[in-house]
């Protein structure tokens, strides 16, 4: 397997987790905020020097340079694959973008050392493939908004009690499946059929699905807006379905997620439109795009598979933008409630059309970054399914609605008086136009993305099942009848267990 | 060079021109340099004469060589060739095409005009001709696109410059609520249409227009499919044209939308937006002819339509929402004529149509002044001759048609209480139940953690309406009741009289109905 020219990978992972740690000596919330956007600067840095370098290379997978882990452990610990090399550019920039838009009023509530230690957390886990790893992390990074919310004083009952089931479940399925614990055959398929139930389950608890969708909204209305946003825009959950689950999952639990995954993309999609709070609405808005990546994720079919992974890179710009778009007013006006046109628009602009591309973009508006993946996860739902693909359809003309509901509340409706400019600060501008080039940039130039995608699609396929892509597409055609369990964990040769 | 590169070099120009335009202007806007009102004005004239002139180029030369179909193709957008996904670049000029394209260079560069002197100096002038020039792109690709997705995507970009003009002044609320009105039904229409799409994708293997009707020029092509697909393909298809076009039962958005800037209703809703829905049907058209069921039904939606625009039309209070119903009377006519098997007629009536009714809607607010002049000249109001329906139907009927035509067919109102307001029930009920489970799980301490946040403002503003106003607490969706609410609600809203399109709120029906009685 061949390396990268730098330990990029580690150096992403390094940066963040040191910065946590000097920030958190240092007593100036000042010069905490603006080493904060430096050290973010530096892993978005390393990040992209990571997917520029893997794109060099031609390469499914790669390791790291100077693997210091792998001289510790006896065994890679960071590597790259095709799937992850764009997720950690967009995590990277989704905290550097979080922290360039925290106003100086916020200093005090948004914590800069943990949302660093955060970016650690989650880039370590994006840069894993070895599950027993990737579930250590997953729980390690339930603690920051659990701190959070905690110092705030608010009650953490029902974050605790779902992460706390989330992280059981991943655990316990993690030690009883073969991989980690081998016995005979009949043992085996038994212990498989439990393992795979909890891992499911697990996953499903953190991507938020109906009915264990309700730490969401509770993390959204308690924690921090940065906080909220970081914690669930980079869609970890679907990242679990895609190491964990995926390789050892028969058909039927990929249905019964396809099949749950699109309950709960409409659900959200209807419940956004009865909000009253934007952070409910964000929150179900983006419930319900998380919802249609997973729907995309479990089609199991080239086409549906690459939508999915399309739209899973631009529902994490395009919705962490919408997000971050949202703090910006919210941070400026206090709580923002949809019950009454607050006409924003004349004060600040640039804001207001932000909030217009992102979110439209994250409905697959034609000319943005959403349009394509949001027309290939239609495409290979209907391939499969034929009301499925009716239902996603439904979910985004509904999702479309509420966007431009939002805008108008929050943008229009009203003659807004402030004492104070409202406008954006160039710091907050630089962002916009950062966004807005990524979004259109993509939607205008899709072809590079979705051949990328495409091709991590049909490798994550053939090593689902070990099967030629050929066959994988056929059996993909007619795969929602029940077939016996395959075992093939994703790892590579020389990682795989006795 | 040979005549292929020619059209080529022409065909890029018109679709080139349009686009340019919208990414300077709205490049400009966003990086936070707006460009001053006479260099936008000029750039739009350019871009316009220019793109026009190209498309009159083409037409020229396809009439002295008598060439009848020209398709541009500029490639793949997207393609994954293993899974033959092809999003394919291409424009087709033909008989259908390129008048339709004029015609809306024609009519947004006359409104362009208008607009750069009726909008002088208007806060929103630069917001106005950003949504101009992608309502401008929007129409010319629709208008040229050969394959079923380039024609979404045109689709797409005329609705939500739609939704955002109609909303153009957004101090007030009520523009901004019949600007989303607009924008979810034409959400619908784009759902219908999305879905009719992806349905051509797999039964014909690709989106082009060429695989759905066959290699001969427009109307001459034959359709590849057999008729329980047209039947199906085609009733989606109706669904979207129905909702772009404002045919029923979709019809209650047109006079909403005359609540934008003059200029905009003139070109979008009684010239070329309303008749995009019956391009569509034109552009398919040899697909309607496979199922007979389908024409029936592209008829009786026509003639129905056109009866309730007729109706409808004579009773509006305001002369922008009465020319909205005439348009819709036409295009209603138009569609019986596509559903009858007729082309090149719907077509003629559609660019006369498009012709008129823009003029008159440009003419429509010096009219009124006119008027005025006029009655106030002779010192009375002018005579109306009473028609020859006042001495055949009865009185009784003539209250009821008025009171039917007064309130739009219940349109509106029909949709909102039976399919808008159960569906919002049963969210708001699942709403509820999900805070009580919160509560329950957390001690039922932080379920209305919102309400009890305290505010966040680091200017200490909270809002003039930070009470909460029940009178406001109608969600925008059900704008039904809305429209209908009267003018002081919204003056205490926006502490601006109510005025234009929408100011008929404060009257009852069932008064003007007892008044026409009277009267008669």
């Amino acid at each position: 397997m061949p390396h990268l020219h730098l330990p990029w990978l580690e150096l992403s992972v390094l940066i963040p987790l040191l910065g946590a740690v000097y920030l958190g000596l240092l007593k100036s919330r000042e010069a905490a905020y603006r080493h904060c956007i430096v050290l973010c600067g530096l892993t978005l840095f390393c990040a992209v020097g990571e997917w520029i370098d893997f794109g060099v290379l031609h390469a499914f997978e790669a390791y790291d340079q100077w693997d210091i882990f792998g001289v510790v452990l006896h065994q890679h610990l960071f590597v790259v694959d095709e799937l992850s090399a764009p997720l950690l550019p967009l995590a990277a920039l989704l905290y550097l973008m979080t922290v360039m838009s925290t106003l100086r009023t916020k200093l005090n509530r948004f914590s800069f050392a943990w949302a660093l230690f955060s970016e650690a957390i989650l880039l370590a886990t994006l840069s894993c493939r070895e599950p027993s790893v990737i579930i250590a992390l997953m729980a390690v990074a339930t603690v920051p908004p659990w701190i959070e919310m905690r110092s705030r004083g608010h009650s953490t009952r029902v974050y605790s009690w779902h992460m706390g089931l989330f992280v059981l479940l991943l655990t316990g399925g993690w030690l009883l499946s073969p991989a980690a614990a081998p016995g005979p055959g009949e043992a085996v398929a038994i212990t498989t059929l439990l393992a795979g139930a909890m891992l499911t389950a697990a996953a499903l608890l953190r991507s938020g699905i109906v009915p264990v969708h309700c730490w969401m909204t509770d993390l959204f209305e308690k924690a921090t807006f940065g906080t909220a946003l970081l914690y669930v825009a980079p869609m970890t959950g679907a990242y679990v379905v895609m190491r964990i689950v995926l390789p050892i999952a028969p058909s039927w639990a990929l249905h019964s997620i396809a099949i749950v995954s699109l309950i709960t993309s409409v659900y959200a999609a209807g419940m956004a439109l009865v909000q009253t709070d934007a952070r409910r609405f964000y929150c179900y808005l983006f419930l319900s795009h998380s919802s249609l990546v997973l729907v995309g994720l479990e089609l199991v079919t080239p086409i549906g598979l690459t939508g999915a992974l399309c739209v899973w890179l631009s529902v994490g710009l395009s919705l962490g933008g919408f997000g971050l778009s949202l703090r910006c007013v919210e941070a400026r006006v206090g709580k923002i409630s949809l019950k009454r046109f607050l006409g924003l628009y004349d004060h600040s602009p640039t804001l207001a059309v932000l909030f217009l591309i992102t979110g439209l973009a994250s409905i697959g508006f034609p000319g943005t970054i959403g349009f394509i993946g949001a027309e290939l996860l239609v495409e290979g739902a209907v391939g499969v399914y034929p009301l499925v693909g009716f239902a996603v359809v439904l979910a985004a003309a509904m999702n479309g609605i509420a966007v431009m509901w939002v805008y108008f509340r929050i943008f229009t409706g009203a003659v807004h008086t402030a004492p104070l400019s409202l406008s954006v600060r160039p710091v907050e501008r630089i962002a916009v136009l950062i966004l807005a080039a990524l979004i259109i940039g993509g939607g205008l130039i899709p072809q590079p993305g979705v051949a990328s995608r495409y091709h991590a699609a049909v490798e994550l396929m053939r090593r689902r099942g070990g099967e030629p892509v050929e066959a994988a597409v056929e059996h993909a055609a007619v795969s929602w009848f029940p077939q016996r369990p395959t075992i093939a964990l994703e790892t590579a040769p020389e990682q795989t267990r006795p | 060079m040979n005549l292929d590169l020619i059209f080529q070099a022409l065909g890029v120009c018109v679709v080139a021109s349009p686009s340019l335009l919208l990414a300077i202007i709205g490049l400009m806007a966003l990086a936070g340099w707006p460009l001053g009102e006479r260099l936008l004005t000029r750039l739009t004239a350019a871009a316009v004469v220019f793109g026009m002139a190209a498309a009159v180029a083409i037409l020229v030369l396809m009439l002295a060589t008598g060439v009848r179909h020209v398709a541009i193709d500029l490639g793949d957008w997207v393609s994954i060739p293993q899974q033959h996904f092809h999003f394919h670049w291409k424009f087709m000029f033909d008989r259908l095409s390129v008048p339709f394209t004029i015609l809306s260079f024609a009519l947004c560069g006359t409104v362009g005009a208008f607009a750069s002197r009726y909008l002088h100096r208007e806060p929103g002038f630069h917001r106005f001709f950003v949504s101009y020039a992608l309502f401008l792109l929007g129409m010319v690709i629709s208008s040229l696109a050969g394959t079923i997705e380039t024609l979404f995507l045109g689709w797409e970009f005329v609705g939500l410059s739609s939704a955002l003009l109609v909303a153009f002044f957004h101090e007030r609320p009520s523009p901004v609520r019949n600007g989303l009105r607009v924008w979810c039904v034409y959400r619908i229409a784009d759902a219908a249409f999305l879905v009719a799409a992806l349905a051509l994708h797999h039964l014909t293997g690709g989106g082009d227009f060429d695989g759905l009707i066959g290699a001969g020029a427009w109307p001459e092509g034959h359709a590849s499919i057999s008729p329980s697909h047209a039947l199906f393909v085609g009733a989606l298809l109706l669904i979207a044209a129905a909702g772009k076009s404002g045919l029923l039962p979709f019809s209650g958005w047109l006079p909403r939308a005359m609540e934008g800037p003059t200029p905009s209703s003139a070109v979008f809703y009684g010239a070329l937006s309303v008749h995009l829905g019956a391009y569509l049907l034109l552009r398919v058209s040899p697909m309607l002819e496979l199922s007979p069921l389908l024409c029936a039904a592209v008829v009786v939606l026509g003639i129905s339509s056109a009866i309730f625009g007729a109706l409808t039309e004579r009773v509006q209070t305001d002369v922008k929402s009465a020319l909205a119903f005439a348009s819709l009377t036409q295009v209603g006519i138009i569609v019986a004529e596509i559903g009858f098997g007729l082309r090149y007629i719907p077509l003629i009536h559609i660019i006369g149509h498009a012709c008129l009714r823009t003029l008159q809607i440009l003419r429509s607010p010096s009219l009124l002044y006119d008027y005025q002049q006029i009655e106030n000249a002779i010192g009375s109001h002018l005579p109306h001759e009473a028609s020859i329906w006042r001495r055949i139907i009865p009185p009784s009927v003539r209250a009821w048609t008025y009171r039917f035509a007064y309130e739009r067919g219940y349109l509106d109102a029909m949709l909102d209480d039976f399919i808008v307001r159960p569906l919002l029930n049963v969210f708001r009920w699942c709403d509820r139940m999900e805070r009580r489970w919160t509560n329950f799980l957390s001690g039922s301490e932080a379920a209305d953690a919102v309400k009890n946040r305290p505010a966040e403002s680091p200017l200490g503003w909270n809002g003039p309406e930070d009470a909460e106003s029940p009178d406001l607490e109608t969600d925008v969706l059900e704008t039904g009741a809305l429209e209908t609410g009267s003018p002081d609600q919204e003056a205490r809203e926006t502490g601006v009289p109510k005025t234009g399109a929408s100011s008929r709120g404060g009257l009852n029906a069932s008064e003007d109905a007892a008044q026409v009685e009277d009267r008669s």
